[in-house]
């Protein structure tokens, strides 16, 4: 048993950040061409309007608040006065709102990529295998989030963000995620399969994200040479 | 050709200094002879878009007009945002500024869906050999290539063709309903119509919308000749470019996830040739030279209050490169001499800013765009010989050009943003070229009254005549070649290839089994064929300069690749 979990919470979260990111430098070394959302807008416009909002931004602030719960020591919020309770309550509304919005709006997206005759031809492979590890994380975290409203619940923060803090520190407190419910390991399990599928599948997209655009000249102007060039380098 | 000054030469306004002087290849189409045959359409979509995910994608189409066009009502900005508006005097993109557009990443409330354009379909020819021995004689039924289902056609890419539809469809004309929002009513009952051809390309604006609004910066002007290009490697897919052009002329691959658009066969202009739809366009109605123009200015002109005043706003843009000022202005600038030679010899300058009879298409959209119009005469001759009239008298046309207000209210709508002025002297000119080219070839004395009527002499009538009637290939098309083209290392050799090949994108490539409306390739047989090839490609390596690097694709058997089609790799490995 002490094996199992040292392999699952000490050596294989190495491995796929090892995947991740090597992955995703290949693919974009390579397959550069292939870095897009692969929108199907174009086939379906009415159920995406309100999923594909609904699904980003609800996924938005659920990474914020795991920035704030995993990366920021209990320690630190007590400090500044921020009570437990208060604390947690706010965790259990605006996390659960954002996982349940995250999970509707890709209740939604999935609906129409089943029901939605061009849509679901347009399917890859890869997003028959991310799709439902997507959900399955997002139903893992809504669920964990869910079990922090009894009162005396598990305290993540005292152990698995104890755990994830440490893996960067290259000295990974296995204990602390051994002791973790079910559904909180099943969910960093579900994570690791994600963050591993990451950069063989359409989600290369989220690195796209377009910030530069908001400090950039409007038109862009581009010599024929640079081109050339950048070409002769992709190849 | 050598031309004396024009009196109406580019006008620098007033004393305005010179500022970055760029030049653009830009485009001028004489409606007057456009026959709505579509070639242009066939032979481009043939060379670009003949791929499965572009199916519906015409980078190049002819509308007839009054019409809804393609895609379907796309002049309608209050509905689709596309172009520029003015905000408190500085110009934004009529969707929204930066933070409004990544807002809307998720889902573009304003992108066409594929109803918008129509829904391509091919039909199950299959069963008109494999249904079984019937009493029916088998039919192939359309199939939509989008998700293989059974499908009606309902729409296509030229459904209301030749006024096709009839009064009901062409009511949905964004034109003709600003029109009427003005108190214009247009006869659409076909007796008494009236109807044109509008082929249409990308517009390579200087102040391009669709640039704007790309998050990832993959769309792009090309210094050198103005060219808009979408950079296929950086596109993420964002489709805020399909619905940022007014002109909808950026397509978006729905296999591939990237945006396409006309390219102006750059290819093609690097080399000094022509774009495919001009190099095949039947009428010999396209006009392709470069344009110089003050880079400075365009932001100014783009931004007039009155939407009238751009027409005017965008010739002022314009330089004349006869004036030596200019010449000199523009090699600081880094073009080389032979462009700014190739400016003044350019058949585009000479309709846009000395003739004056081309005209911009939609320059309220604030885009400055680049491919011109000479708007059509033929309506008003033709309606004037119905009514017994002798079509080309003088007296009778200018009466009439004047007289038939209805054309010109609607090419107002369509060239000047409803300012009849403009369009009304072109046909004026046109009009006047017709009856003082009648006479001489009445062998009647020359009537330099008529030219000088119109604001011209008797020289430039006749260049004119001759630029829009004879339209000899080498006055049409005046394309210098390109200019960064640095002395070719051997490195670099392989690299010859197209820069727009690769899976999926938009550069001629097969992929079995994908190709649009083509057979799967017949594989095989390519190794015992292989060696000889490369035994004939030797020999004509060793022949000479002339024919290396050539492919001749006529004793090619059409299975596996044919020697030399593609650029070597390094260490003799095909690529």
């Amino acid at each position: 048993m002490n094996h199992l979990h040292i392999a699952l919470w000490g050596v294989l979260p190495y491995l796929v950040l090892a995947l991740f990111v090597g992955g995703s430098a290949w693919r974009y070394r390579y397959d550069r061409f292939g870095f897009t959302t692969r929108s199907s807008q174009l086939y379906e416009s009415r159920l995406l309007r309100v999923g594909g909002p609904l699904f980003h931004y609800g996924l938005f602030l659920v990474l914020g608040g795991h920035v704030v719960g995993l990366l920021i020591p209990e320690g630190l919020t007590d400090r500044l006065g921020v009570s437990e309770g208060f604390y947690h309550l706010n965790a259990l509304l605006v996390g659960g709102a954002a996982g349940l919005a995250a999970v509707a709006g890709l209740a939604v997206l999935l609906w129409r990529r089943l029901r939605v005759r061009a849509v679901r031809a347009a399917t890859s492979r890869s997003d028959r295998a991310v799709y439902p590890v997507l959900l399955a994380v997002l139903l893992a975290g809504l669920t964990a989030t869910a079990s922090g409203a009894a009162a005396g619940s598990y305290d993540y923060r005292l152990g698995v963000s104890v755990w994830f803090r440490s893996l960067f520190l290259l000295d990974p407190d296995v204990a602390a995620m051994r002791g973790a419910p079910l559904v909180y390991q099943l969910h960093a399990l579900l994570a690791m399969a994600l963050f591993g599928l990451w950069p063989f599948s359409r989600l290369v997209h989220a690195f796209a994200a377009p910030l530069g655009y908001l400090a950039r000249p409007y038109i862009v102007y581009r010599s024929r040479a640079s081109s050339a060039a950048a070409q002769r380098g992709a190849r | 050709m050598t031309r004396t000054p024009h009196k109406h030469s580019e006008r620098r306004s007033g004393s305005a200094p010179i500022g970055r002087v760029m030049a653009q290849v830009a485009m001028v189409m004489n409606l007057d002879k456009c026959i709505g045959c579509h070639t242009c359409s066939v032979t481009c979509k043939q060379t670009w878009t003949n791929r499965a995910g572009t199916e519906y994608a015409w980078f190049n189409n002819v509308e007839t007009r009054p019409g809804q066009g393609y895609p379907r009502g796309h002049e309608d900005q209050d509905r689709w945002k596309g172009g520029w508006r003015l905000k408190h005097g500085r110009l934004v993109p009529r969707s929204g500024g930066r933070a409004r557009r990544l807002a809307r990443l998720f889902a573009n409330p304003e992108l066409p869906t594929l109803d918008d354009y129509y829904e391509p379909w091919t039909y199950d020819y299959e069963t008109l050999t494999s249904a079984p021995l019937g009493d029916d004689v088998p039919t192939a039924r359309p199939r939509s290539l989008i998700n293989g289902a059974e499908t009606e056609i309902t729409w296509g890419p030229n459904w209301d063709d030749d006024l096709g539809g009839g009064p009901a469809r062409l009511a949905a004309d964004p034109v003709l309903k600003q029109l009427e929002r003005v108190g214009q009513k247009v006869r659409l009952e076909y007796e008494q119509a009236f109807m044109f051809y509008l082929p249409r390309i990308c517009e390579h604006c200087l102040n391009p919308s669709c640039v704007a609004v790309c998050p990832s910066g993959a769309l792009y002007k090309r210094i050198e000749d103005g060219i808009v290009l979408v950079d296929q490697d950086r596109c993420r897919g964002w489709r805020m470019c399909v619905s940022g052009c007014p002109y909808k002329k950026v397509y978006f691959n729905h296999r591939t996830g990237k945006a396409e658009k006309c390219t102006l066969c750059y290819p093609r202009i690097e080399a000094g040739e022509p774009t495919v739809c001009s190099e095949t366009c039947v009428g010999r109605l396209r006009y392709l030279g470069i344009m110089l123009y003050d880079a400075d200015r365009v932001g100014r002109a783009a931004a007039v209050e009155d939407e009238q005043e751009l027409y005017e706003a965008q010739l002022d843009c314009f330089l004349d490169p006869h004036d030596p000022e200019v010449a000199r202005a523009a090699e600081e600038s880094g073009i080389p001499h032979d462009w700014v030679t190739a400016a003044r010899r350019s058949p585009v300058r000479a309709l846009i800013s000395d003739y004056r009879i081309a005209l911009p298409l939609h320059p309220e959209y604030r885009t400055m765009p680049m491919v011109w119009y000479v708007p059509p005469l033929s309506p008003v001759v033709e309606a004037l010989s119905k009514d017994g009239h002798d079509g080309e008298d003088p007296a009778n046309l200018f009466g009439a050009i004047d007289a038939l207000r209805i054309p010109l209210e609607y090419l107002a709508g369509l060239f000047t943003a409803g300012d009849t002025g403009p369009v009304e002297a072109a046909l004026c000119r046109l009009a006047a070229m017709r009856s003082y080219m009648r006479r001489i070839n009445l062998g009647q004395e020359r009537d330099c009254s008529l030219a000088a009527a119109v604001g011209l002499d008797a020289e430039r009538m006749e260049e004119m005549y001759r630029l829009l009637a004879l339209a000899k290939y080498e006055e049409r098309y005046v394309i210098p070649t390109s200019y960064t083209g640095q002395v070719p290392d051997p490195d670099a050799a392989a690299d010859t290839g197209c820069g727009l090949d690769g899976e999926g994108g938009p550069g001629m490539y097969e992929r079995p089994g994908e190709t649009f409306h083509a057979l799967a390739p017949a594989v095989g047989r390519q190794d015992g064929e292989g060696g000889e090839n490369e035994a004939d490609e030797e020999d004509g390596e060793l022949a000479g300069s002339a024919t290396r690097g050539r492919v001749n694709l006529l004793n090619w058997d059409g299975r596996g690749r044919p020697a030399g089609l593609f650029p070597r790799r390094r260490g003799g490995e095909r690529a």
